[in-house]
């Protein structure tokens, strides 16, 4: 054997092990794993596995519509209130009392921790809603007795008491009517938890795990969580609706959005939250990249009390003389829609002929000089250094808004220095004279919009941060809460929204978008203008 | 034999008493209170603060302190993690396995391609060959990890899409965690789809693995190439050659042989290199091995976690080195009657 036959030799040993790997590398052709299964590449680890007890965005993702079902749920565009473990429901004239219809085949995941004897009923309901509303309920005090939702929506004054009719009725009574009632009992913190489950938890003594390990009605069923690293799905086999056509979903934690761009473009995972680099997705002709308006509002807000924006004609100058598209174009990189409204457009109270506020210069001049303010004035603009889903940058949207209002005359100073809690406490003591601010909503109802934002007893609590009030205004939106009748109601919104466009309390700028990227073979909805996603009616090919 | 053993078990005991008091004085050294960085309890009540400094002595003087902590952790209680406030070492036992595995396959890769490539080189010593694969190996080790890590993912995973970019397997795999080690646990688990998890599985290690090997492996040309160069030179080679053996005879039964042994010895001093380099690695491809664990905890300034993990990976690194010493004095038994250490 000669030096170079040697050489050959000793080449072949080292390159052999590696042909060896890398042909075991080759994709197989029986690829069923992966067709039956979909990696998500989430943001974050959720925080608990009852959206009762939370309100982060992360965990309503990952827990609502994936291991629970509520008595009633949204659908449609237009984002209509349909059945779902409640069959049917019947609401009384005056408002006052709900019956809900129950179906009666609906089956609790069966799983190595919890094996349910009997179907859903009555008893379910009342446990999940009595654990939230009564402060003595065994279940109450577990997790911290915080229902933060349910705390904000004012559940526990609105619900006098909830009745068992029988095994599949059940009766809500209320305090007062209010026809956003629905909405919230829709909304995704709203879930039906399993009492037999509870019961057995009680037994062994270990009634934490309601919230840890769930046993829930949705489409898939828990079967492994590690934090940080995973969240194993099951599909749910005896799901009441159609069972989901995938064998497992997989919520692959991943908070790095990078790391999540890395894992999308190489395969790794179907679907990424939050996306970045927009561009270099839209460039691949496998991924999609999708985006829905959210049901948010980023506004520009007076202190209606404090002059000079106790003169409408000001707050009317000053909303002609805000370029909004300048604003959507830097600040939010095109990424939302203009409002033209507080409503976003997706919302079914929203009216296309309310007038919105165009840009004009010269009228915004005109009525300066009819306010008694020809050479304008100074004033505060108050702006969170914190990034919102509402609003990415509240810093640079109020610089923009800077050089804009010099153009008639005022000069803005930006207050931004606070952190957030002093930020919100000083705010609703009311010491800004303008602030940007923006509201997420939690359900599609409308009035999520004004009664928090714009009414007068938001105004007394300080949560109405321009403390605008208004008797007709407050009119209008009590009348629209009295009534179901969804065409006066949109009535009564449609004015509201006039009126508000009028006396101009706060300048709506912004809706923004949330944005999703997936591989073109996942198929199916998946996003929705508000709330968590939804896997459930997600198939792939 | 005896005495080489027992020269080791005495550097052994040596090293472990200096690492342990390290990592105790560490616990002084670190910002806090001592008791709480030792044991990891940060939401102890004061009454379980109470039971706690009894547990650990601490109104005893310094010496049974140190006493009591080795006491601990030879009991196996590192403490509990303060961040997660679970027990460091059962932590550390979930994580350290997948670092022994890519560092495993890291140096078993770093081994066939440097030692084979080290000998090409010296059989053509001074040639064309031998001065490209050196300024090559020159160049390899060169190149920073962290910058080739992520070069090698935007070639291989992102514009070729030939290989997976992070983590030990897919999660479409659902493999239990038996002994820690992916492939020994696919072998173990009743999982239909066993072979495909086994493929997907070196699919995932075979890129960050490649990455750790770089460095080592010019390592090993470089040393492959002087210990065959030596042994060329060597006078029963020439009397081989003398007797008429053929080049590959002398090569394949007398060189390699001879060759090898030398570079075994330093396989042991490389491995603490090689785990340095996982653990930039481990995080840049999101391996869940103790690298990108104790970062991980470094970042979240969970001082419990880092002086367990310290001492863990510390003892497994000299662990190592032991177990290569003997494997090359089995080899070599000339290194068994050396006087001094090697």
């Amino acid at each position: 054997m000669s030096i170079l036959a040697v050489e050959q030799h000793l080449l072949k040993i080292i390159l052999l092990p590696f042909l060896c790997l890398i042909s075991a590398c080759n994709t197989d052709n029986d690829e069923s794993l992966s067709n039956n299964s979909i990696v998500y590449c989430s943001e974050g680890s959720p925080e608990s596995f009852n959206p009762q007890i939370v309100t982060s965005g992360t965990t309503i993702d990952a827990t609502s519509n994936q291991l629970y079902n509520r008595l009633i749920s949204f659908r449609g565009d237009k984002n209509t209130i349909a059945p779902s473990l409640a069959k049917s429901w019947h609401t009384t004239r005056d408002g006052k009392m709900i019956t809900f219809y129950l179906r009666k085949d609906v089956a609790f995941h069966t799983t190595s921790y919890f094996t349910p004897t009997r179907f859903f009923n009555a008893d379910d309901v009342l446990f999940s809603f009595n654990r939230i509303l009564i402060p003595e309920h065994p279940f109450h005090q577990v997790s911290g007795g915080k229902y933060p939702f349910f705390q904000s929506v004012s559940f526990s004054n609105v619900v006098k008491s909830i009745e068992k009719i029988n095994d599949y009725t059940i009766r809500f009574k209320f305090k007062y009517a209010d026809s956003s009632i629905l909405a919230n009992i829709a909304s995704d913190f709203s879930v039906i938890l399993s009492k037999e489950y509870a019961d057995s938890l009680v037994k062994k003594n270990i009634k934490r795990e309601i919230d840890t390990l769930p046993i829930g009605t949705g489409p898939f069923k828990l079967k492994k969580y590690r934090p940080g690293a995973y969240i194993r799905y099951a599909t749910h086999q005896q799901y009441w609706d159609k069972p989901s056509t995938l064998e497992q979903l997989i919520f692959d934690i991943t908070p790095s959005n990078t790391g999540r761009l890395t894992k999308l473009l190489a395969g790794e995972c179907d679907v990424i939250a939050f996306p970045i680099a927009h561009e270099k997705i839209q460039s691949k002709p496998e991924l999609e990249l999708e985006a829905v308006t959210s049901f948010n509002v980023g506004y520009l807000g007076f202190n209606t009390l404090k002059p000079p924006f106790d003169n409408v004609k000001v707050r009317q100058a000053v909303a002609l003389a805000v370029n909004k598209q300048a604003i959507i174009d830097t600040v939010y990189q095109s990424k939302a829609d203009m409002a033209h409204s507080l409503l976003p457009a997706t919302s079914w109270a929203y009216n296309k002929s309310t007038l919105p506020q165009t840009y004009d210069i010269s009228k915004a001049k005109k009525l300066m000089a009819e306010a008694g303010f020809p050479n304008g004035f100074t004033m505060n603009l108050w702006a969170l250094p914190v990034q919102r889903a509402y609003n990415p940058d509240a810093v640079t949207m109020a610089k923009l808004i800077q050089a804009d209002l010099k153009k008639i005359g005022i000069s803005v100073l930006i207050e931004s220095s606070l952190d957030m809690g002093s930020f919100l406490e000083q705010l609703s003591k009311g010491e800004h004279q303008s602030v940007l601010l923006g509201w997420s909503a939690d359900h599609p109802d409308p009035d999520n919009f004004f009664t928090p934002l714009l009414s007068c007893s938001s105004a007394k609590s300080g949560n109405n941060r321009t403390f605008w009030c208004n008797e007709d205004f407050d009119d209008l939106i009590q009348q629209a809460l009295q009534t179901t009748n969804v065409t006066q109601r949109k009535e009564f919104y449609s004015r509201a929204l006039t009126l508000i466009s009028q006396e101009v309390p706060l300048i709506p700028i912004a809706h923004s978008k949330r944005f999703q990227a997936r591989n073109n073979s996942v198929k199916g909805e998946l996003l929705s203008p508000y709330g968590g996603i939804d896997f459930s009616r997600v198939s792939k090919n | 034999m005896l005495t080489f053993t027992l020269r080791r078990l005495n550097l052994f005991i040596f090293t472990i008493f200096l690492l342990t008091l390290l990592s105790f004085s560490l616990s002084f050294l670190f910002p806090g209170e001592q008791l709480i960085n030792i044991s990891g309890q940060i939401n102890a009540t004061p009454e379980q603060l109470i039971i706690l400094a009894e547990q650990y002595q601490s109104h005893n003087n310094i010496f049974q302190q140190y006493f009591t902590y080795v006491n601990h952790l030879f009991s196996g209680d590192l403490g509990i993690s303060m961040a997660s406030q679970l027990s460091i070492s059962s932590e550390i036992i979930s994580v350290l396995p997948a670092t022994i595995e890519l560092t495993l396959v890291a140096l078993f890769i770093a081994m066939v391609l440097g030692i084979p490539i080290g000998f090409i080189a010296a059989i053509n010593h001074r040639k064309a060959t031998d001065n490209i694969i050196l300024s090559i190996s020159m160049i390899g080790y060169s190149i920073p990890v962290f910058w080739l890590g992520l070069l090698a993912i935007l070639i291989f995973s992102i514009q070729l899409g030939w290989l997976p970019s992070a983590g030990q397997i897919s999660l479409l795999f659902e493999i239990e965690q038996v002994t820690g080690i992916q492939f020994i646990d696919i072998l173990l688990s009743e999982s239909p789809y066993k072979w495909q998890a086994f493929r997907d599985a070196s699919a995932h290690i075979f890129l960050p693995a490649c990455v750790i090997a770089l460095a080592p492996a010019t390592i090993f040309v470089r040393l492959a190439r002087t210990a065959m160069m030596d042994v060329l030179d060597s006078q029963y080679i020439r009397a081989a050659k003398a007797k008429g053996l053929s080049f590959s005879q002398l090569i394949y039964h007398h060189a390699i042989r001879n060759a090898m042994v030398h570079v075994i010895r330093d396989v042991g001093l490389q491995f603490a290199n090689l785990v340095t380099i996982a653990m930039v690695t481990e995080v840049i491809f999101s391996w869940p091995g103790i690298g990108r664990w104790l970062i991980e905890s470094i970042f979240q300034r969970d001082h419990t976690a880092i002086l367990g993990g310290l001492l863990a990976l510390s003892s497994f690194i000299f662990i190592v080195h032991i177990i290569t010493d003997f494997i090359y004095a089995a080899l070599n038994p000339l290194a068994r009657d050396s006087r001094h250490g090697t």
